[in-house]
């Protein structure tokens, strides 16, 4: 009796899809950052709008709303980071001299002007980010429907910016399965929600091939502290100690790069600032010698060179 | 006979108290057997459909739990061998079978290693749930034949996919001529499993508790506590050693333990069990037989069996 539990359509050399090629970081031509710089630091500052809405998403994303309607506690929480944490974040940014990318909910640019128009001041790269976090790419969501999702996002962010927008990071990172072609049909050429590499590399879609810059789930201020529990102090620890063994590898086997993602309305509270300028200290100024801090444009443009 | 209804005690071993055992040497006097078993599995991005258990929390494309995975074998493997390799650990590799072919490279890096094989089913997104016991035969086997043309050598041990089981696992993967199995639990010495076909059969400590998913993911911990109960660990097991050897083992997946902030917590617990004298630093196989050789009596098998 044949049994599509023993069936196997995939099983061959590779990956069982088709969205990029397998290898082995430790296997590919050494990347030398400018300066010869071991490491590669990108930091992401994601600055969200969860909406006060009843609407449950297909899947949640990390930071979502969770009480029957009205959920005040958590929508004003989210909400801190747009009125306060994301202005101490800033301040913080500058006072490093550091260049965070910024990847922003569309949503924002009609709610918050204001908050885009100083975004907008800075120098920092802006990522799409989706509409709102409580519109996520995930399952069955027709094809039309999100075109316009992405399509939306990136217009109500250009109103604001003269930068081209190459980049995004979906609410989650969750994709439904024609995201990636509707990114690059909608101009962008890097995408940060597939977490299974250090470097960038190829991602191969029915409309043309985009960057994957991986971003870090693992060390996300948002999965060490609120998913994991894990105490500040043991989240800088955590960021320094990844950096240490990066930057010894990347001396030994070639460039690494150390992806940080941030929300201020969790590492913007007044309790947590402080171990972002720990971190900030630790990497930019204590070991300003090993690490490279760019924008991550710049750092997929190093790494094709 | 274990029969297929749903709420059998499978009677797999004997009770025995850890107080009063015979007392157990292993090779050259050690105190304790130590080994460390990475899970190197394959997770498919689109697997079938099972009435009992969901592969993925997401739906299609389950983008974040598919790539950290993929993450463990595009970046972390060759992060934990390095580490392996510095202590002088030979590494029990619990394979998804399909991973002889996605991805030959890491088998090829393990092999010129002389590390262990063993089987953990063909993809952790497929379930012993569901199939029946011929189907369960064929998957067992098919999953033996993979590895064992791979690397030329039958694997000896079996670690459920996904530690999904039927009534039936222990007994068919002895038939197929297993050795041993890391599924249960109950034990910090080896213990004899009582099969069907009678065949020499031993249970060697896994162990759950120091398994590095189960810390990280489950337990939630914070990567140098991983490192000290690690440490908690072998200082017990090595003190207790003394008396009737123990077994001490860290399952550990390259999409958890080598993620840069988490492997120097490891790698600390590794240089601290290796820098004590009396320690069999081996592998799960090495164990098995030796129980199995020299054992029996002790782990309270050996009585009757089929000649």
């Amino acid at each position: 009796m044949s049994n599509v539990l023993l069936d196997y359509p995939q099983r061959h050399y590779g990956m069982d899809h088709d969205r990029y090629e397998w290898s082995m970081l430790q296997d590919r031509k050494p990347v030398t950052w400018p300066g010869d710089k071991p490491l590669a630091l990108w930091i992401n500052i994601s600055v969200q709008h969860f909406p006060l809405s009843g609407d449950k998403p297909a899947v949640a994303p990390p930071g979502a709303l969770t009480m029957p309607y009205p959920d005040l506690r958590h929508y004003t929480l989210r909400d801190y980071g747009n009125r306060v944490g994301i202005y101490r974040l800033l301040k913080l940014m500058a006072e490093y001299e550091a260049s965070p990318s910024l990847a922003i909910s569309g949503a924002l640019s009609a709610r918050y002007p204001q908050l885009l128009e100083r975004l907008a001041q800075t120098p920092y790269e802006w990522l799409g980010h989706g509409w709102n976090m409580l519109r996520v790419h995930a399952g069955e969501v027709d094809v039309d429907t999100e075109a316009g999702w992405i399509a939306e996002s990136r217009q109500a962010l250009e109103q604001f910016t003269d930068q081209s927008i190459k980049g995004w990071l979906s609410p989650g990172r969750l994709q439904t399965a024609n995201t990636p072609e509707l990114l690059v049909k909608n101009g962008f050429t890097y995408q940060c929600d597939w977490v299974n590499d250090e470097l960038p590399y190829t991602f191969k879609t029915t409309a043309g091939d985009m960057i994957c810059l991986p971003s870090c789930l693992e060390l996300d201020d948002v999965f060490v502290l609120t998913q994991n529990l894990h105490s500040e102090d043991s989240f800088a620890q955590q960021v320094i100690d990844a950096a240490d063994l990066l930057i010894n590898e990347g001396r030994e086997q070639g460039g690494r790069l150390l992806a940080l993602n941030l929300h201020p309305w969790l590492v913007g509270q007044p309790h947590r600032i402080r171990t972002v300028r720990e971190i900030l200290e630790a990497l930019l100024v204590e070991r300003g010698e090993a690490i490279w801090h760019a924008s991550p444009s710049l750092i997929i443009e190093a790494v094709s060179a | 006979m274990r029969g297929s209804v749903q709420n059998a005690e499978l009677d797999l071993y004997d009770y025995s108290a850890y107080e009063g055992r015979p007392k157990i040497e292993w090779p050259n006097g050690a105190r304790l057997a130590f080994w460390v078993a990475p899970n190197i599995e394959f997770y498919e991005l689109d697997p079938p459909t099972n009435a009992h258990r969901k592969p993925w929390p997401h739906p299609y494309p389950a983008v974040p739990g598919y790539s950290i995975r993929d993450y463990g074998n595009r970046v972390g493997h060759q992060r934990q061998m390095g580490v392996l390799d510095k202590y002088g650990v030979r590494g029990s590799i619990s394979l998804s079978a399909a991973l002889c072919e996605h991805h030959p490279e890491i088998i090829a890096l393990c092999a010129e290693r002389d590390w262990e094989f063993f089987s953990h089913g063909i993809y952790n997104t497929r379930y012993t749930y569901g199939l029946t016991e011929d189907q369960e035969r064929e998957m067992i086997e098919d999953a033996m034949a993979t590895i064992e043309r791979a690397v030329g050598q039958r694997p000896a041990g079996y670690l459920a996919p996904a530690l999904s089981h039927s009534n039936h696992t222990i007994d068919l993967f002895a038939e197929a001529g297993g050795r041993y199995t890391c599924d249960l639990f109950h034990d910090d010495q080896p213990t004899w499993v009582k099969t069907r076909s009678g065949k020499p059969f031993v249970s060697i400590p896994y162990s759950l508790e120091l398994n590095d998913t189960i810390a990280y993911v489950v337990q939630k911990m914070e990567p140098r506590r991983y490192g000290e109960i690690i440490r908690r660990a072998f200082d017990q097991l090595y003190v207790e050693g003394a008396e009737s050897g123990t077994v001490m083992c860290i399952p550990t997946h390259n999409y958890q333990v080598s993620c840069p902030h988490r492997l120097r917590a490891f790698e600390e617990a590794l240089e601290y069990i290796t820098g004590h004298s009396d320690v069999w630093v081996t592998t799960g196989r090495e164990i098995a037989e030796y129980s199995l050789t020299h054992l029996q009596k002790h782990i309270g098998g050996g009585a009757e069996q089929p000649a």
